[in-house]
């Protein structure tokens, strides 16, 4: 629906006194502030303010949005399905999936391919969003560098070896847990957890 | 004259014995429905269809029937009175959802239906959001092996019995049939007797749900992604009404399109899985010209230029010896444009009709329980002749020539010398049963000084030419092709030729010196205007159904319509 013109409310700006016209106090603001880091970090007074990267490496939050990895089922199978809902929602196309019959008894399709182009990728998470069976899942990982072209297209053993990688490392647990294939039909239980019961 | 009320919408049904299902969808309201389909009979048994019903009495009040009916079992007369949403229907029509959704597993994500599925189309119209259902779905075992070409997942079925009719009324075999009673029943097969009928992949075209699923085009792509394009199948001269589905340049699968003038509402196998040459990786890519020192690929000008130049030559020397073969898979534009080429050159160029390929006999549905035709009952039917145009190239040939000549004349001046410079349409669908062109003629092509050739595949006769152009297939060109009836349809192109190739009517055209793309419409309308056999085409506008010989053509291109079945 369009946004109508009595739906908007206009905010004005505060009008700026004498004092704020003359820009000196904040002027005096700035640097009191600039002294009083210049003090901290010389003398070793306050807390440290620059992180020391690449030597240590920042932690992010959980919900950080890096690059994509694919989850393993309990037995360690790829979890997708072959649903092509991330690549139908991706808005750059950066998903190309090709389905198979699955070589499992208990599964129908799988995916024989999966590619993501990291280049092309946008990281919206909408992918992850889209995905009935919480198998694609963005990380924290986000120092993501190649040599070549190539090598930032990362098909769907590289995406699993992120899985593998980051769960070890323990820096991204699987953040969903909404239950196997078919969850339309359970009740939601609660929101984003994020940490606790993961794999579940 | 009749008039039924839907929805207090008034329709007049004139003296048609029609259902409430379909008196609704001329008023243009869709009542859902799952087992009722136009070509079977009607059993009533989803539920899905429940409407409230009424009489309007002549003094204008109205009697409605106390219970929700059937609207496909329900006959409409002069004052029927349907309702379709009224809070009863609703009820009716929810708690039939949720009743077929009981058992019915929520696998969407891996479903190939899922996009086009009417369960999932009704479920979001017309059902509840939640199942109160509390115990373990079931989830009886899958027939992957129900037919050569079909794949059961028996737990998505919601016992429709389309398919089970199906095969019983139309393709007759009756080899599927439904096992046990109440929630346990299931679609099945007898042990050793399969669903192996030439119509049998209908039936997933039939399936309301994706129970049946076609093994060419199982997880291969999401419907959502297909474009589609209304065509006519070139697998045999019943030219059936089809859509074709692709995408990125690739034909993913055939569906029939209803079409009364045509052949109703089904294709067969042969048809719907005809399409795979169209995707290989065989096909010619490029026109090649044989030099002095082999083969070399061209661009299409040169191939053009080089063809213009031959023909010109030994025209000039023997115009008795030009000759141009035309196939019965051009389309009538493309024929019409081959054909006036031929005879720029003077009245003595000859023009043939190729081989028309034939196989067997007209095989016409429904059989008996042993596949012994019945006489006198045929629902649908495939026929022998396996091209679809051959009328329509005909009525070129008359135009041109006054008769049609056969392609024994070509043969018989092959053998004897007389062929100078001849072209020889191909667009021939490899069958798997040997080349087109006679094997013991291909000898004498030698002695022809100037050979071109339009072939779709390597071939003896393309090893032979002097210019081989790269021929496009069905779902490339824009065009007509005329059926066994003289019925006239459109087809419609959904991926371009393959590497520098151009669709044999650009090739033709470009021959004749005439400059431009070629516009199907346009041909059509010229041709219509010049030839007075194919008057039908004279609009340019052939309509979604096609037009027949004595019909008039629509001057207005047809509106895309979703069909509701």
């Amino acid at each position: 629906m369009a946004i109508q013109t009595k739906d908007v409310i206009w905010v004005e700006p505060p009008k700026l006194g004498i004092l704020d016209q003359l820009y000196l106090p904040a002027i005096a603001g700035g640097v009191v502030t600039a002294l009083k880091h210049l003090i901290e970090t010389t003398t070793g007074m306050g807390a440290e303010k620059t992180q020391q990267y690449p030597e240590e490496k920042p932690k992010l939050p959980p919900h950080y949005r890096g690059l994509h990895r694919l989850n393993r089922d309990e037995e360690g199978r790829v979890k997708c399905v072959a649903c092509y809902m991330c690549s139908t929602a991706c808005p750059a196309h950066c998903i190309d999936i090709v389905a198979a019959p699955s070589p499992w008894k208990d599964r129908e399709k799988y995916p024989e391919v999966f590619v993501i182009d990291e280049l092309r990728c946008i990281y919206c998470g909408m992918c992850e969003q889209a995905c009935p069976v919480d198998a694609i899942e963005l990380t924290s990982v986000f120092d993501l560098t190649g040599m070549s072209r190539e090598q930032m297209i990362f098909n769907k053993e590289k995406l699993l070896s992120v899985f593998d990688e980051t769960v070890k490392a323990g820096t991204d647990p699987v953040r969903t847990h909404s239950g196997k294939l078919g969850p339309a039909s359970e009740p939601a239980e609660s929101g984003l957890t994020g940490t606790s019961s993961a794999q579940s | 004259m009749a008039t039924v009320y839907v929805n207090d919408t008034p329709v007049d049904i004139g003296d048609e014995k029609l259902n409430c299902v379909q008196a609704a969808e001329k008023a243009g309201i869709l009542i859902p429905h799952y087992c009722y389909h136009p070509a079977l009979s009607v059993v009533a048994s989803c539920r899905m269809c429940l409407v409230e019903v009424g009489d309007k009495k002549p003094d204008g009040t109205v009697a409605m029937q106390p219970k929700v009916v059937p609207g496909c079992q329900t006959p409409v007369k002069d004052g029927t009175v349907i309702i379709t949403r009224s809070p009863k229907a609703k009820d009716a029509q929810e708690r039939t959802l949720e009743s077929l959704l009981l058992n019915h597993p929520l696998d969407c994500p891996v479903c190939d239906k899922a996009g086009e599925c009417s369960l999932q189309d009704y479920s979001f119209g017309y059902g509840k959001a939640e199942s109160r259902m509390n115990d373990e779905k079931k989830t009886p075992p899958n027939k992957p092996d129900i037919g050569a070409n079909i794949n059961l997942f028996t737990d998505r079925c919601i016992m429709c019995s389309r398919c089970v009719r199906f095969t019983r009324e139309i393709a007759g075999t009756a080899e599927l049939h439904i096992t046990h009673r109440g929630d346990h029943a299931e679609i099945d097969v007898f042990p050793g007797d399969p669903l192996d009928n030439k119509l049998s992949t209908n039936v997933v075209d039939l399936c309301p749900v994706g129970a049946l699923a076609s093994k060419d085009f199982l997880y291969t792509q999401r419907v959502w992604n297909l474009k589609t394009v209304d065509s006519v199948c070139p697998g045999c001269s019943t030219g059936c009404s089809i859509h074709v589905d692709g995408n990125k340049g690739v034909v993913y699968r055939l569906r029939p399109r209803v079409n009364p003038k045509a052949q109703g509402h089904f294709m067969c196998d042969e048809g719907r899985l005809g399409y795979h040459y169209a995707n290989s990786a065989e096909r010619l890519r490029e026109p090649i010209v044989r030099g002095p020192h082999g083969w070399s690929p061209v661009g299409h000008r040169e191939a053009v230029q080089r063809t213009q130049t031959g023909f010109n030559e030994y025209s000039l020397r023997s115009i008795t010896g030009v000759w141009g073969v035309l196939s019965p898979f051009m389309t009538v534009e493309e024929a019409y444009l081959l054909a006036s080429w031929i005879r720029d050159f003077g009245k003595e160029a000859r023009l043939v009709m190729g081989p028309v390929p034939v196989d067997g006999q007209d095989d016409h549905y429904p059989k008996d329980r042993r596949g012994n035709e019945i006489p006198g009952a045929s629902k649908f039917t495939i026929r022998s002749e396996k091209c679809p145009n051959r009328k329509g190239v005909e009525a070129i040939l008359e135009h041109f020539s006054g008769s049609v000549v056969s392609f024994d004349a070509f043969l018989a001046a092959l053998q004897k010398g007389q062929v100078k410079a001849a072209i020889l349409a191909g667009g021939y669908v490899p069958t798997g049963k040997g080349h087109w062109f006679p094997a013991e003629a291909v000898p004498h092509l030698d002695q022809v000084p100037f050979l071109v050739v339009h072939e779709i595949f390597k071939s003896p006769l393309s090893e032979k030419a002097h210019v081989v152009f790269p021929a496009a297939s069905w779902a490339e060109k824009e065009g007509t092709y005329i059926n066994h009836n003289g019925l006239a349809q459109a087809i419609h192109w959904i991926s371009t030729p393959p590497g520098e190739s151009r669709t044999d009517g650009q090739a033709y055209l470009d021959l004749l010196g005439r400059t431009g793309l070629m516009r199907a419409q346009q041909l059509r309308k010229e041709i219509g205007e010049k030839i007075p056999s194919l008057i039908q085409l004279s609009t340019g506008h052939l309509g979604s159904s096609g037009v027949l010989p004595g019909e008039v053509p629509p001057a207005q291109a047809p509106k895309q319509k979703i069909p509701v079945h």
